[in-house]
């Protein structure tokens, strides 16, 4: 097992470049620091997870706002910044508080750079496969990989199917991907050299559509992957995308799955979920038998595993950010030990893969015109990762406001969207990676006060129910036009007071009609332009975007 | 229903209430109390040994599954009489009463049930020797979106 000490230790190695220029940055993190690692037993796991179709380095700002409610309050990855830089002993401006922490976030993009990048990742993954023995190293994907970029989009998930397969993952799982239809996702599937895994879906006759889990020999160990995909697909997103398919936790068929996993001679069961943290937390504690879960969904990154009982749950971030690296040492059929490192992606640091880096190219090559189009630029920081708000959401609102000529305008609480800098153009391609979607039709109807009082406690409890089985949603709907207060540990239909219309400052009458704009309704009757052309619109008409922290959700109790 | 003891009609009824308490008004309260203390007929239920397997949140609320189980040898002189169904907060509650025999061979069904709102559904089963088990699980039905 890695110690505090060891923990600590590897933690001050990086922290040594803080305060160093960005253009030392790259030699003052060395792609054999990033890749250090003390060898442990017979089998190694890595895990990539909810890239977000994400092919090129990018920045991503992590949440300053992330609410745990009952027993995940107060306890990671529900820390931020100064409190979870405390818990982790990461020093301020270090690469890390940088990689894992969203105050000062301006400041040390330009002193690090940028992170991610598919070719940035390859080079890790044969870097640790010729270190290990290719045979001893099983390299999984946890979902939400195939969508959030225009090229995604247009080729329905395609261009990272190719991809990925360079990287030779041994297994997946999906979330996102399901939205590209239940047809294309079987026919994608079906193409991979390695299965898409998912124990929790059943066809309308209680058949699994999936296979359930992978068995694999590493190291001489035999293990076995089983797959968990996003539990509330069919209602986070729209349900006649997959209209067959039947979700859900199904705790029950996971057991079974474990133990025909043991009865087959499984040493080692490994859950690649995207179950989201908060829901394996609880499922660690009522499923026995699974030695590892890779969690997933909810992006969050821990520079260490939490162990429940004798079952160590790993987070891995996501936007490709971070790999995670897991060494397991294995003996008379038992876990006798452990080492994990949660490996920041720094890009400047890492030399590309070639072969990557020219797939990656051959993908974007049809679309670069479009995607470099300057529609504008922002004087600040967008960014949309966090419980309440995030500044991207405000222009995505702003420009559903005025294009659409609303009173109101609702965009859903995503957690992927890339992050700007002051100063930095807005591309095409900045507004498809957080808009990226098939269903982006930007509505418009009339709702009453009440309406979207009842619409917002539905959210809320969806993010903030006290039990993570009964979280199925993202972050908060982002209001354009409205503020309102929100005490995260009340009860549903409390949470949510003193609505009031910003632009009067009269309180949201309940039984008034207000004209509203919207996306990503799962409704598959919706009418409306896609959401990035409403966004390019308003940045035409207003190419100067000057994003500032509006407050216009007033935090209580928590 | 992992844990073992008692409940009183009394209790779940508290217990329902509580989580109930913030949703919209029940659709007949009394209906569904009748229907559990016809079934009940003076006896306390044990919460153990009747599986009520539902999801947590319906993907669909007129089609929610439902899987009924009670672990019995279902011989002549040990088996399941009946499992009942009950959605407090729909219009009518008493979704579905399924009787056993000795010659059903397993006390297990499986279902699909409409469901009106977000509700604690409640399970009852009656078995030969007059014990009476309760199941409960909160079913959300949400408007869902804005996932992920």
């Amino acid at each position: 097992m890695i110690s505090r000490r060891d923990f600590l230790a590897a933690g001050a190695a990086l922290a040594s470049v803080g305060g160093v220029r960005r253009a030392a940055a790259a030699q003052a993190i060395t792609q054999a620091q990033l890749l250090e690692f003390a060898p442990l037993g017979q089998v190694t796991l890595l895990h990539i997870t909810d890239l977000h179709a994400q092919l090129l380095p990018m920045n991503f700002r992590e949440p300053s706002v992330n609410i745990g409610v009952g027993e995940a309050g107060g306890r990671p990855p529900h820390l931020t910044d100064a409190a979870f830089r405390k818990f982790f002993a990461i020093a301020d401006r270090s690469p890390e508080a940088f990689a894992l922490t969203s105050d000062d976030f301006v400041a040390l993009a330009r002193e690090y750079g940028r992170m991610g990048g598919l070719d940035r990742i390859a080079t890790l993954v044969a870097a640790i496969r010729a270190e290990r023995g290719a045979d001893r190293v099983a390299l999984l994907d946890g979902g939400d990989t195939w969508q959030g970029s225009w090229t995604a989009l247009q080729t329905k998930g395609g261009d990272m199917a190719a991809c990925m397969a360079l990287l030779k993952p041994d297994a997946m799982v999906g979330h996102f991907e399901f939205t590209y239809g239940q047809d294309r996702l079987q026919e994608l599937a079906k193409a991979q050299a390695f299965p898409f895994l998912a124990s929790n879906i059943l066809d309308e006759w209680k058949e699994p559509v999936f296979p359930d889990r992978r068995m694999m020999v590493r190291g001489g160990v035999k293990i076995a992957v089983i797959g968990q995909a996003f539990p509330f697909t069919p209602i986070a997103n729209p349900r006649w995308l997959m209209p067959d398919w039947n979700f859900g936790i199904q705790e029950e068929l996971l057991r079974a799955n474990v133990a025909a996993a043991r009865a087959e001679g499984a040493s080692v069961v490994v859950l690649l979920s995207h179950n989201g943290y908060d829901v394996d937390r609880k499922l660690a504690g009522r499923v026995a038998g699974i030695d590892v879960i890779l969690s997933a969904h909810t992006h969050d990154a821990m520079p260490r595993p939490e162990l429940i009982g004798t079952t160590l749950l790993v987070a891995s971030g996501c936007y490709g950010k971070f790999l995670t690296r897991i060494d397991l040492d294995v003996q008379g059929g038992k876990i006798a030990g452990w080492r994990h490192r949660l490996i920041p992606v720094f890009a400047d640091a890492i030399t590309p893969d070639p072969t990557m880096a020219a797939e990656i190219a051959r993908h974007r090559a049809p679309y670069l015109a479009d995607l470099g189009r300057v529609l504008g630029r922002t004087q600040g920081v967008l960014y949309r990762r966090g419980n309440l708000a995030g500044t991207f959401d405000d222009l995505i609102c702003d420009a559903m406001l005025a294009e659409r000529d609303a009173e109101i305008a609702l965009s859903p609480g995503f957690r992927w969207g890339a992050s700007l800098l002051p100063g930095q153009d807005i591309t095409a391609e900045d507004v498809y990676a957080a808009t990226a979607i098939t269903y982006p039709a930007c509505y418009r109807t009339s709702m009453t006060g009440a309406q979207l009082h009842d619409v917002l406690e539905d959210v809320a409890d969806n993010l903030f129910n006290p039990d993570p089985y009964y979280q199925q949603g993202g972050e908060m709907a982002r209001l354009g036009g409205v503020g309102y207060r929100l005490d995260p540990n009340a009860a549903m239909g409390r949470r949510i007071t003193d609505m009031v219309l910003l632009r009067t400052g009269a309180p949201l009458d309940p039984t008034r009609s207000y004209r509203v704009a919207g996306w990503a309704s799962i409704n598959q009757t919706v009418e409306g332009p896609p959401i990035w052309d409403v966004v390019s619109a308003h940045l035409r008409a207003n190419p100067e975007i000057r994003p500032t922290d509006r407050s216009n959700v007033k935090l209580v109790g928590a | 229903m992992g844990e073992t003891g008692q409940i009183s009609r009394r209790n779940l009824l508290v217990t329902g209430g509580a989580l109930l308490a913030f949703g919209p008004t029940r659709a007949d309260a009394a209906a569904s109390d009748a229907e559990i203390t016809r079934i009940l007929a003076g006896r306390t239920a044990k919460v153990t040994g009747l599986t009520l397997d539902v999801p947590s949140i319906a993907e669909n609320g007129l089609v929610v599954p439902v899987n009924l189980s009670v672990a019995s040898p279902m011989t002549a002189t040990d088996y399941v009489r009946a499992i009942h169904l009950i959605a407090p907060e729909n219009p009518i509650p008493l979704v579905a009463s399924f009787r056993f025999t000795p010659a059903s061979g397993r006390a297990a069904t499986s279902m699909r049930m409409r469901l009106a709102q977000t509700q604690t559904i409640v399970a009852i089963a009656e078995l030969s020797n007059n014990d009476v088990l309760i199941a409960q699980a909160e079913v959300k039905v949400t408007i869902g979106g804005c996932g992920g």
